[in-house]
């Protein structure tokens, strides 16, 4: 943010290439640079080809309402490290329209559906351009601020019937229909067919040339979930198969989607917090680390030393008890039914057993502040984790390890199935576990650090097959890798106070823009924050790994049996509060 | 416990036959026997489908009620616990799944978002609670309810079973009962049972309307 007077080099070097369609972005606590349109895309090939910034870590976009102006925001990495590179595009609030980014980057795929789903922003040459998190017809773009949900009270909490008189009443009593709904006018649902499918099975290539097929079989179309005990939740896969092969494959998604974005613009900056649990809901305190950092980011305010290894602890102790869940769960999906789960769930109830005396609740921790923790953590719960860390996990999880490694049946199964290379994960924008299964050795604890993470030792775990195995043994091994942070964590924390400052009701945030960054269970986690000095934020955007995750998932899964669908999906680790959010 | 409940002592057993004969009423020995099986649906939401597997596991221990047979199709089981928030996109599909459950069939509303819309209420994209769609025997409070508090609202699902009279009970009868209409998805969720009322609301003279659908915003 100090960074409005010296431009930064990288900049200044796109400033001279392109100095008639590019400009700084110069509004007070901003940075990046503003793109006209039309040179996007050599702005971006510049960028990729001759720079390094291989990486597109995340496209969204933000209204501007009252202006007349809609922007969309990439943030671009090099997949050797580093701090992005952020680039604008102001668009017209009538008919938006900007080059698609995916034929360059195929991880943009799904993010670019997502903004044209919730924002009607539409971009051009884009492979498949539907709606995303929610159905076909839906009546409007759900993001846009002058947008209002049925049950719209103001734009911003803590609404007036609740607080400060306190009167409950119900909202939906007020609508017609009593219900969470609105219809546009002169609506007659006799004439709706209801069909929202039909543009989804519309853009699964079907090939009509029999010479092409492998088997002299017709195609077939099969559709695995959304109620499906091997698709993690409800994820739907919509698949081509010809005989058991998939030729082609859509991930369908949505059926979660609580609109946290939106609730996020509503809320207060604290009352996100609780929010941000129900995202990744198997890492709670990953997504509050994430939260916190970015918000404190654009504050300007630093935790204090205790809170920030607290907060290290909390989120390694996160990180074991999400992997050995993921790891169980694969093993479900081999078709070992629940008892290796079981054995994965003994070790995450110990440490949700932590997070409920630390934070009071198993699950929904809430337990980050703005410059601190909530709570102090006693020395018993130290204690408790000493034993979990030197003395418990360790051993159980090198059992659980023996049990599936020495495992003919998952090797089998599990070896050169779904293969991602180094190059393919980069482009499509993998995160986590997933791309470093791939042989590319990026971890934001290493890449982009936060918090204390510089100061502790650890590896950052790679494997080069980038198969399903693999992406097993990479999270057995960062389980060991966190083990080994905790020891260090254990060892150095200090005394001290958890809270920077006296702790706030409500957060002043300066106006200005953050993205932050953590590396989650799943991979890098991200929210982009906007703020105009209000008590609440103006955009609320989370950056979701396992959503840009599943992006990749037709290309692993093309030539693969159905059978490995499931496991590929198992090893993919999706949360589906995160991927729909 | 067994005995005392089965036992009903209008008949007299002579006493050596006690151990070998036990009196019971129809109603009772049957819904004794359907409530220690209560198979559930293995379908999950959202975050508390995980709580919900953590009851099953081996700390909460899901199987000394009787219940830990879950089966992924709704044809073969009993309960139904709506674990999560229920959004529109995903509706059709639950309406689906109750239609296509053999009765007896119950539901299980699992935390506050299945009951009530919970944290997610305002959304535009969540259903206010399940029973706006599917009838609701137990709601559980929580977000997420503890494993306790799941296994809690299932006993109390139990004693309701329990209290069933054959007679007296919808599935018995002989009239048929009607499945639930598929909702469906236009601009908005659209319950087929509304659609008289959604074309008069939407065919009102406009300022009617928009007295009436923006109340929220001039309050």
């Amino acid at each position: 943010m100090s960074d409005q007077i010296v431009i930064h080099p990288l900049y200044a070097k796109l400033l001279e290439k392109f100095p008639e369609s590019v400009v700084m972005d110069e509004r007070q606590g901003f940075s990046g640079i503003v793109v006209q349109a039309i040179t996007l895309l050599e702005v971006v090939k510049e960028l990729r080809d001759n720079l390094g910034y291989d990486y597109l870590s995340s496209v969204t976009a933000v209204d501007d309402f009252p202006e007349e102006r809609l922007e969309v925001i990439y943030h671009l990495f090099k997949s050797i490290g580093g701090a992005p590179v952020e680039i604008k595009v102001f668009l017209e609030r009538e008919e938006p329209v900007v080059p698609s980014l995916t034929p360059m980057y195929p991880g943009a795929e799904l993010q670019e559906r997502e903004v044209w789903d919730l924002y009607g922003i539409r971009f051009d040459d884009h492979p498949d351009l539907r709606r995303i998190l929610l159905w076909e017809g839906f009546e409007g773009f759900p993001l846009r601020k002058d947008w209002k949900e049925p049950l719209y009270e103001e734009d911003t909490k803590p609404f007036k019937s609740r607080w400060p008189e306190g009167k409950g009443e119900r909202k939906e009593l007020l609508n017609p229909y009593k219900d969470n709904v609105q219809y546009p006018r002169e609506f007659d649902p006799n004439t709706l067919s209801g069909d929202v499918d039909q543009a989804m099975y519309k853009s699964l290539e079907y090939s009509d040339d029999p010479n092409s097929r492998v088997l002299q079989t017709d195609q077939m179309v099969v559709n695995i979930g959304p109620q499906h005990p091997s698709t993690h939740g409800v994820f739907r896969m919509t698949v081509v198969m010809e005989g058991e092969t998939i030729v082609n494959l859509k991930p369908v998604v949505g059926y979660l989607h609580r609109n946290h974005e939106k609730i996020g613009e509503r809320n207060t900056w604290l009352q996100n917090m609780p929010y941000t649990d129900r995202l990744d809901y198997l890492a709670p305190m990953s997504n509050n680390f994430g939260y916190a950092i970015t918000v404190e980011k654009l504050m300007g305010i630093v935790p204090t030393e205790r809170a920030e290894y607290i907060r290290v602890m909390m989120a390694e102790l996160t990180r074991i008890a999400s992997h050995t869940m993921t790891t169980g769960f694969l093993l479900n999906d081999l078709g070992a039914y629940f008892t290796p789960a079981l054995y994965a769930l003994e070790e995450r109830e110990l440490i949700l057993d932590i997070f409920e005396e630390v934070a009071g609740s198993r699950m929904m921790v809430n337990y980050f502040r703005f410059g601190g923790v909530v709570r102090d953590v006693s020395p018993e719960v130290l204690k408790k984790i000493r034993h979990l860390v030197y003395n418990r996990l360790p051993r159980k999880i090198d059992e659980l390890d023996k049990y599936i490694s020495a495992n003919e049946i998952v090797r089998i199964r599990c070896e050169g199935v779904g293969v991602l290379t180094a190059d393919d994960a980069i482009a499509f924008s993998t995160t986590g576990p997933n791309l470093r299964a791939s042989g590319v050795p990026y971890d934001v604890r290493r890449a982009d650090p936060y918090s204390i993470y510089e100061s502790l030792d650890f590896d950052v775990c790679t494997r080069d097959h980038g198969d399903v195995f693999d992406r097993y043994r990479v999270r057995i091994d960062e389980i060991h890798q966190s083990i080994r942070i905790l020891k260090q964590v254990l060892d150095r924390i200090p005394e001290g106070p958890i809270m920077a400052g006296k702790p706030q009701y409500v957060a002043k945030v300066p106006a200005g823009e953050a993205y932050g960054r953590v590396e989650g269970p799943r991979g890098e986690l991200g929210f982009y924050v906007v703020s105009d000095g209000k008590p609440n934020p103006k955009r609320y955007h989370v950056r979701a790994p396992s959503f840009i995750n599943l992006t990749s998932l037709a290309q692993m899964c093309k030539g693969a049996k159905v059978a490995d669908a499931v496991t590929i999906l198992g090893a993919v680790d999706i949360v589906l509060g995160e991927v729909d959010r | 416990m067994a005995e005392i409940d089965l036992n009903n002592p209008e008949i007299d057993v002579p006493a050596e036959l006690k151990q070998q004969i036990a009196v019971t009423t129809l109603d009772r020995i049957y819904n004794w026997s359907r409530s220690n099986s209560l198979w559930p649906m293995m379908f999950g939401l959202a975050c508390c489908a995980i709580e919900m597997i953590c009851t099953a596991a081996s700390r909460y221990d899901l199987s000394r009620f009787g219940m830990e047979v879950m089966r992924p199709s709704p044809r073969q089981a009993d309960v139904m616990i709506v674990s999560g928030t229920v959004t529109k996109k995903m509706v059709p599909q639950i309406v689906r799944l109750y239609n296509q459950m053999s009765e007896p069939k119950y539901v299980i509303a699992m935390g506050a978002c299945a009951s009530g819309g919970g944290p997610f209420k305002e959304g535009y994209n969540v259903v206010p609670g399940v029973d706006k769609f599917i009838p609701v025997d137990v709601y559980v409070a929580g977000c997420p309810p503890t494993p306790q508090a799941l296994l809690h609202g299932l006993i109390i699902l139990q004693k309701k079973i329990e209290g069933e009279h054959i007679p007296d009970t919808r599935w018995y009868k002989k009239c048929v009962v009607e499945a639930i209409p598929i909702p469906i998805l236009g601009p908005d969720i659209i319950d087929p049972r509304h659609f008289e009322l959604i074309k008069e609301e939407t065919h009102k003279p406009l300022p009617v309307v928009e007295e009436v659908v923006e109340g929220g915003e001039t309050a």
